[in-house]
């Protein structure tokens, strides 16, 4: 690694260094001084090294994510081409996820008739304030948790696709985080729940109307081991 | 993936007219098109000493072209003048050129390439830069973005970015694509693909780090990866969501929004992972910080005010003040290099657009002329706004410069978004 950096800024220092010789070729009567660009190493000396990393030659190494529980997707990372180096990016296991709960396999969650496989609750327009009409299916899953002790929740918001995507991040996880405290107030323990947000990022509805922007607002209600 | 081609739409607007409204007067001047001055420049074919080489001429054509900022003089049948030869000045004066660059590409005994120019303005008839560059080849055409920065340096006062490079997320067949590329397209790379989405990429400030938010855990998680092996590491996994990462001058923290404690706040960490040092206070949601070039402040999204406006603190988080007031929704704010300019994106009745405010003023423009702009992120000049907005229902990118003159567009097939242009 420090090898790496130390490679590429040499690599960069000597690609755009400037030269002051041409000045001493210059043989034209009107020919002022080639400027001394002192500044120019230091300028470029600060791109170059990524530069030099991007312009060199070819190969890339991959390295995918260690196993972890549950099983993660395939990203790959690949270092930019120039650098050799090889590398497994490692992380820590989230212990949330690492805990898989028997309740999560309860045939009632994906019994159409029965309030626990109703999972999502739709939310207004810049609005985090739990309607009416999703009581009793905030209160059968509080029930339900309470009653299973192992079981971890996750609550997921979402926004519509309007606006700053970080933003929206937030404006997700208040939306997840009203359902959280509706929980909590059922007398559901903090250490079952994780409120999070996924912003715009997986809308249900492709659309870029109303239509499609009110089945985005939304909190999920996810079971881990499902 | 070296194959992708750009397409790129050069939307010239000529401009009359500067930054017309202050904060007080609530009111935005949008830009409305003109009449450009461009410079006339020429630039000759670079005499070629040795075999297959390259003309560098192509590519600093190219990227002044792209600019909007000058008026490429066709050079055809003026010769080849070689970069130490005496200049006919009058003879390119006539063409209507008010300069001229002039270089050679040579063949070096141990395979480097020499790539010399030099630049004349043939009113005065005077020489203005000249420069020699060894190098492999294989950054010839770093090289010839570097020529093409010092001729706009030259001409127009004011350093090019065609040397730069940014960093984007392309969505395509279901994959989200984390891509560095040059400022041109060219040579793009993926340095992380994944199925699930990644957001928010940022430099570091030496261009060797990228900090970004990827949901492959099921939920935003910040990481950093070395761009140099590839190697990454999640440096915010608190319990809930950790996003909105910036990078700190030095390079060795990072602020990140972070709900850890139940409410989107602003909080520190080191660019190597810990803990976290929480910043903003309340009950409002705070997110999107970016640090002052200096390093005394960092710039935030907070709805506080009851609508989402940007504001700004020290790395104390204490002397909080408001920073935008025109309208009901300011966001992802971004500065210049220089510390002039903040760029953050404003709602207008429906439409989301680019603006800048000229930080020792308030004055503050519009400057975008497209209705879901995203995520500004200013060029290492300082003058120019790169931005991810729709068109046709497609992500594409775009830059305006910060006085909304000149406006380009960069588009390929799949969904481009969240651009960071690199320090």
């Amino acid at each position: 690694m420090n090898k790496g950096l130390f490679l590429m800024a040499l690599v960069g220092g000597l690609m755009l260094s400037g030269c002051a010789e041409l000045a001493k070729m210059a043989g034209q009567s009107t020919a002022a001084p080639i400027e001394e660009r002192t500044d120019a190493a230091a300028a470029t000396g600060q791109d170059g090294a990524a530069k030099a990393a991007a312009a060199a030659a070819t190969g890339r190494d991959g390295a995918g994510l260690a196993a972890q529980t549950p099983p993660a997707p395939q990203v790959e990372t690949h270092a930019l081409p120039g650098i050799s180096a090889q590398g497994k990016a490692l992380d820590g296991v989230n212990p949330m996820l690492a805990t898989t709960a028997k309740a999560a396999a309860d045939p009632r969650l994906k019994d159409p008739a029965h309030t626990l496989s109703k999972r999502v609750i739709y939310f207004d327009f810049d609005s985090s304030a739990i309607r009416e009409e999703y009581r009793e299916l905030i209160e059968t899953h509080a029930a339900f948790i309470k009653a299973n002790k192992g079981l971890q929740v996750i609550l997921q918001g979402h926004t519509d696709e309007r606006g700053s995507r970080d933003y929206n991040l937030a404006l997700g996880q208040r939306r997840a985080e009203s359902v959280r405290q509706a929980m909590a107030l059922l007398g559901v323990p903090d250490e079952q729940m994780e409120a999070v947000s996924l912003g715009e990022e997986k809308p249900v509805q492709e659309g870029h109307d109303e239509a499609a922007w009110q089945q985005n607002r939304r909190t999920e209600i996810h079971y881990q081991g499902e | 993936m070296n194959s992708i081609i750009w397409r790129l739409f050069w939307l010239v607007l000529g401009l009359s007219g500067g930054l017309a409204a202050s904060a007080e007067a609530t009111m935005t001047i949008e830009i409305i098109g003109g009449a450009a001055h461009r410079i006339p420049v020429a630039i000759a074919p670079f005499v070629a000493v040795g075999d297959k080489l390259s003309d560098p001429a192509e590519v600093v054509q190219a990227d002044l072209q792209r600019s909007g900022l000058f008026n490429l003089i066709a050079p055809n049948g003026l010769g080849q003048p070689g970069e130490a030869q005496p200049v006919a000045h009058a003879k390119w004066r006539a063409r209507g050129a008010d300069a001229l660059v002039v270089g050679q590409v040579k063949s070096l005994a141990d395979g480097r390439l020499d790539i010399r120019f030099r630049l004349y303005d043939v009113v005065r008839q005077l020489p203005l830069a000249g420069y020699s560059y060894v190098v492999p080849p294989a950054h010839a055409r770093a090289v010839a973005h570097k020529i093409a920065d010092l001729v706009h340096e030259k001409l127009t006062g004011e350093a090019g970015t065609f040397s730069g490079r940014i960093a984007y997320i392309l969505k395509r067949n279901g994959w989200y694509e984390l891509q560095v590329a040059d400022a041109d397209g060219e040579n793009a790379f993926i340095v992380t693909r994944s199925p699930e989405p990644l957001i928010s990429p940022v430099w570091s400030p030496d261009g060797g780090r990228l900090a970004y938010v990827s949901f492959e855990r099921k939920k935003p998680v910040v990481y950093v990866q070395s761009l140099a092996d590839g190697r990454r590491k999640a440096v915010a996994n608190f319990r809930g969501s950790n996003y909105s990462p910036a990078w700190s001058p030095d390079g060795r923290k990072l602020a990140v929004a972070l709900s850890k404690d139940d409410i989107s706040l602003i909080y520190l960490i080191d660019a190597g992972g810990g803990d976290a040092v929480r910043l903003s206070q309340g009950n409002a949601l705070d997110t999107e910080p970016v640090f002052s070039a200096d390093g005394k402040w960092i710039y935030f999204t907070s709805d506080r005010g009851g609508s989402p406006q940007i504001y700004r603190m020290n790395t104390a988080g204490s002397e909080v003040r408001r920073v935008t007031y025109d309208g009901a929704y300011n966001v992802s704010p971004a500065l210049s290099a220089d510390g002039k300019y903040l760029a953050f994106i404003h709602r207008d009745g429906g439409s989301f657009r680019v603006a800048a405010m000229e930080l020792a003023t308030g004055q503050t423009q519009v400057l975008s002329d497209t209705h879901f702009d995203e995520s500004p992120s200013f060029a290492a000049n300082g003058r120019t706004i790169l931005y991810a907005t729709l068109v046709k229902g497609r992500g594409v990118l775009a830059t305006v410069s910060v006085n909304g003159r000149v406006k380009q567009r960069l588009s390929l097939s799949g969904d481009l978004r969240e651009p960071s242009w690199a320090p």
